[in-house]
C-alpha cells in the first residue's frame, strides 16, 4: 500500500515526510524574471492545467461566483433577472419553511456529528491492533460507506417499518411496549435518518482515524509503558493529544457534510412526514429547481454556505487557541 | 492502545500476562463480531428479502432465511423495470466521467506539482477553495447554465459538471508531491519533455494513485443520486439510482422486487470495492475527503 499520508495533508502544502514539495528543491531553482525559460515554464505549466481548468472554471468556478450574485436578484421562471438588494434575505427571515429547514439541519448535525465521531474513533481504536483477520473487519466495516445511498435508504426504511420492521420487532423482543414510529412519525423520522447516516458514514471516518493512529510513533507508547501508564491513562495522555489534528479534521468534514445532507433524507422520507425532515438542501432544490425561483433559492444557498463557513472558521479558531 | 509491555522479570508474571493477553484477544474478537453483525445485518436482510415473496418480507417474526426461495425475482425484475437500461446508463456515465477525471486530473496535477510558474500556487488555492463550498450552494447557477445551453436531460450535462472536479487534481497532486523533484530534473537534463516525463515516469510511478482516483470517482458517480435526479428526466436516460428510487413509488407493495433491485444496484460496487479496497482506503486516507 502506498504510504498513508498524514491525515491533515489535504492542506495546500502537505507535511509529508517522504519528500519535500516542489519549492525547496535546490535542483529546481526559480527561473529569473522575464527570462525565456520562465515564459516557457509558464506555457508548459498552463498546457498541463488547461484541459482540466477549462471544465473546472466553466462548470464550478463561474457557478460559485454567480451564486453570490444571484442571491441578490429577483429571478424566477416568469420574470427576467432584476436587482433585489437584500430583499431575498429579508424574506428568508420571515420564511417559515427556511426556519424549519434550518432547525432540522442543525438538529441533524447535532445528532450526526458527535455520534459518528465517537463511533468511528471507537472502531478505529479497536481495529488498530495486530490481530489475525483484522484487515477483514476493516474492509467489512467500511463497506456501508461505498454502498449506494438509494439502496441503503430503501433497506433502512423497511427495517424501520413501525409495525413489522425488524427494528421494532427487536425492540418488542427486548421489552419495549410502544416502540417509536420511526420514519412514519414526525418526532422519530429525524432520529431514524440520523441512525442510518451514522451507520453509513462511520466506516469512512474510521479510515481517517486509522490513518491518524498509524502516524503516532510507537516510542510514545513504549515510553508511557515504561512510566507505568496503562490503558486509559495511555489513551488520554498519548492517543488523544496525538490524534488531535485528525479529530479536528474529521470534525470539520463531518460538520460540512451534515449541513449538506440531501440524498439520504430525500429518498427515505422526502422531507416528511409533514416538514419534519425538511433540510436546507432540499429546500434549495424545491425553491430553485422545482419552482424555478432562482434568486431566492440562491439566497438560501448563500445562507447555507455562510453558516457552514462560519462554523468552520469557529472550529479553526477553537483549534488554534487550544494549540497555543 | 496496544501497548507492548516490557517483559516481566518473573516467569509467573509473564505467564499471567500471556493469559491476560489471550483473554483480551478473545474479548476483542467477540466485540468485533458483534459490531460486524450489526453493520452487516441490513445487507443480509436485503439479500434474504430479495429472495422472498412480497408478503414474507415484512413478516412477524422476521424470516432471516426465506421460507420459499423465490429465485424468479432475479429473472422477472428485468422485465418489470428497464433494469438493463439503467445499468447501462450508469456504466456509461461512470466510465466516461472517471476516464476524463483521471486523465485531466493527473495531467493538471503534474502542472501544479512539477512545473514552476508564476501564479501557480494562487491558482491551486482557487481549486482548493471550491472543494470547501457545498455543491448545493452553486447547483442553481449550474442548472441555469445547463438549461440555457439546452443540455438538461442529457448525459453531457452530468459529464461536464462532474468530470473536471477539483478533487481529482487535488488527490493526484498529493501523490505527485511525494515523487522527488530530482527524478523529474534528471529526466529533463536527459532531454525528455515535460509531457514525456508525465507519460513515462510520473504516471507509471503513481499507478496506485490512479487506481485510487479511478475507483473513488467511479463509485461516487455510480452512487450519485442528486445529480441524475436533477438533470435526467427522461426514463430512458435514468441511472440505476434514479430507477431504483422510482421503484418505491411505482411498486410500493412489491417489497421483494425492490430489494432485488437494491441488490443488483449494489453488486457492481461490491465487486469493484472488493477488488480494489486497498486503493480505496489509501485514497481516502490521503485525501481525507470524497468528491
Amino acid at each position: 500500500m502506498t504510504s498513508l499520508a498524514e491525515p491533515d495533508s489535504w492542506l495546500p502544502e502537505p507535511r509529508t515526510t517522504s519528500a519535500g514539495g516542489g519549492r525547496t528543491s535546490p535542483a529546481n531553482p526559480p527561473p529569473s524574471r522575464r527570462s525565456p525559460l520562465r515564459r516557457r515554464a509558464t506555457l508548459v505549466g498552463w498546457s498541463f492545467i488547461l484541459p482540466n481548468f477549462i471544465g473546472f472554471a466553466l462548470f464550478t468556478l463561474v457557478p460559485v461566483l454567480a451564486a453570490f450574485v444571484l442571491a441578490f436578484t429577483h429571478w424566477d421562471a416568469y420574470n427576467p433577472p432584476s436587482w433585489a438588494g437584500l430583499r431575498n434575505f429579508a424574506r428568508l427571515l420571515r420564511d417559515e419553511n427556511f426556519r424549519v429547514a434550518l432547525t432540522n439541519t442543525a438538529l441533524y448535525a447535532l445528532g450526526h456529528v458527535p455520534l459518528t465521531l465517537a463511533l468511528s474513533l471507537g472502531l478505529a481504536l479497536l481495529l488498530n491492533q495486530k490481530l489475525r483477520g483484522i484487515a477483514f473487519f476493516r474492509v467489512a466495516l467500511f463497506f456501508p460507506y461505498v454502498t449506494s445511498l438509494v439502496a441503503v435508504a430503501i433497506v433502512w426504511n423497511m427495517l424501520f417499518n413501525p409495525t413489522s420492521g425488524p427494528v421494532n420487532q427487536f425492540l418488542h423482543l427486548i421489552g419495549a411496549a410502544d416502540p417509536p414510529g420511526w420514519t412514519a412519525s414526525p418526532t422519530w423520522a429525524l432520529p431514524a435518518v440520523i441512525i442510518t447516516a451514522v451507520w453509513k458514514d462511520m466506516g469512512y471516518y474510521m479510515v481517517l482515524f486509522l490513518a491518524g493512529l498509524q502516524t503516532i510513533p510507537r516510542e510514545y507508547y513504549e515510553a508511557a509503558s515504561v512510566d507505568g501508564a496503562t490503558g486509559w491513562r495511555t489513551f488520554w495522555n498519548v492517543t488523544v493529544p496525538c490524534l488531535r489534528p485528525t479529530t479536528f479534521f474529521v470534525l470539520v468534514m463531518l460538520t460540512i457534510s451534515s449541513f449538506k445532507v440531501f440524498d439520504l433524507i430525500f429518498v427515505m422520507t422526502q422531507g416528511g412526514p409533514g416538514r419534519s425532515t425538511l433540510v436546507l438542501s432540499q429546500l434549495i432544490y424545491q425553491v430553485g429547481i422545482l419552482d424555478g425561483d432562482f434568486g431566492y433559492s440562491s439566497a438560501i444557498a448563500l445562507a447555507l454556505f455562510l453558516i457552514v463557513a462560519a462554523i468552520t472558521v469557529f472550529q479553526f479558531r477553537l483549534q488554534q487557541r487550544r494549540e497555543q | 492502545m496496544a501497548v507492548a509491555g516490557a517483559a516481566g522479570p518473573l516467569h509467573a508474571s509473564r505467564k499471567a500476562k500471556a493469559g491476560r493477553e489471550r483473554a483480551r484477544r478473545v474479548a476483542l474478537y467477540v466485540v468485533l463480531a458483534v459490531l460486524l453483525a450489526i453493520v452487516l445485518t441490513p445487507f443480509l436482510w436485503m439479500l434474504s428479502s430479495s429472495l422472498k415473496h412480497d408478503i414474507d418480507v415484512l413478516s412477524i417474526p422476521v424470516q432471516w432465511i426465506p421460507k420459499d426461495w423465490v429465485w424468479s425475482n432475479y429473472d422477472s425484475i428485468w422485465s418489470v423495470a428497464p433494469m438493463a437500461g439503467y445499468l447501462a446508463n450508469s456504466s456509461i456515465l461512470a466510465v466516461t466521467i472517471t476516464f476524463l477525471q483521471v486523465l485531466t486530473g493527473s495531467f493538471a496535477a503534474y502542472g501544479f506539482s512539477k512545473v514552476r510558474f508564476p501564479g501557480r500556487d494562487a491558482l491551486f488555492l482557487g481549486y482548493i477553495a471550491t472543494i470547501a463550498v457545498p455543491w448545493q450552494a452553486y447547483m442553481i447557477p449550474q442548472y441555469i447554465m445547463m438549461q440555457q445551453a439546452h443540455l438538461t436531460d442529457s448525459f453531457l450535462s452530468l459529464i461536464l459538471l462532474q468530470a473536471f472536479s477539483a478533487f481529482g487534481v487535488f488527490l493526484m497532486r498529493q501523490y505527485y508531491l511525494s515523487i522527488p523533484d530530482e527524478l523529474v530534473e534528471a529526466a529533463r537534463l536527459d532531454g525528455l519533455s515535460d509531457y514525456g516525463i508525465w507519460a513515462r515516469i510520473v504516471l507509471p510511478l503513481t499507478k496506485p494513485a490512479l487506481a485510487s482516483l479511478a475507483l473513488l470517482t467511479f463509485v461516487n458517480t455510480w452512487n450519485d443520486y442528486m445529480g441524475p435526479f436533477i438533470y435526467l428526466s427522461s426514463n430512458n436516460l435514468w441511472t440505476v439510482q434514479i430507477g431504483l428510487a422510482s421503484f418505491i413509488g411505482q411498486y410500493s407493495a412489491q417489497y421483494a422486487m425492490i430489494m432485488t433491485g437494491s441488490v443488483i444496484s449494489v453488486v457492481p460496487v461490491l465487486v469493484i470495492f472488493l477488488v480494489g479496497q486497498r486503493f480505496f482506503i489509501a485514497g481516502i486516507a490521503t485525501s481525507g475527503m470524497k468528491g
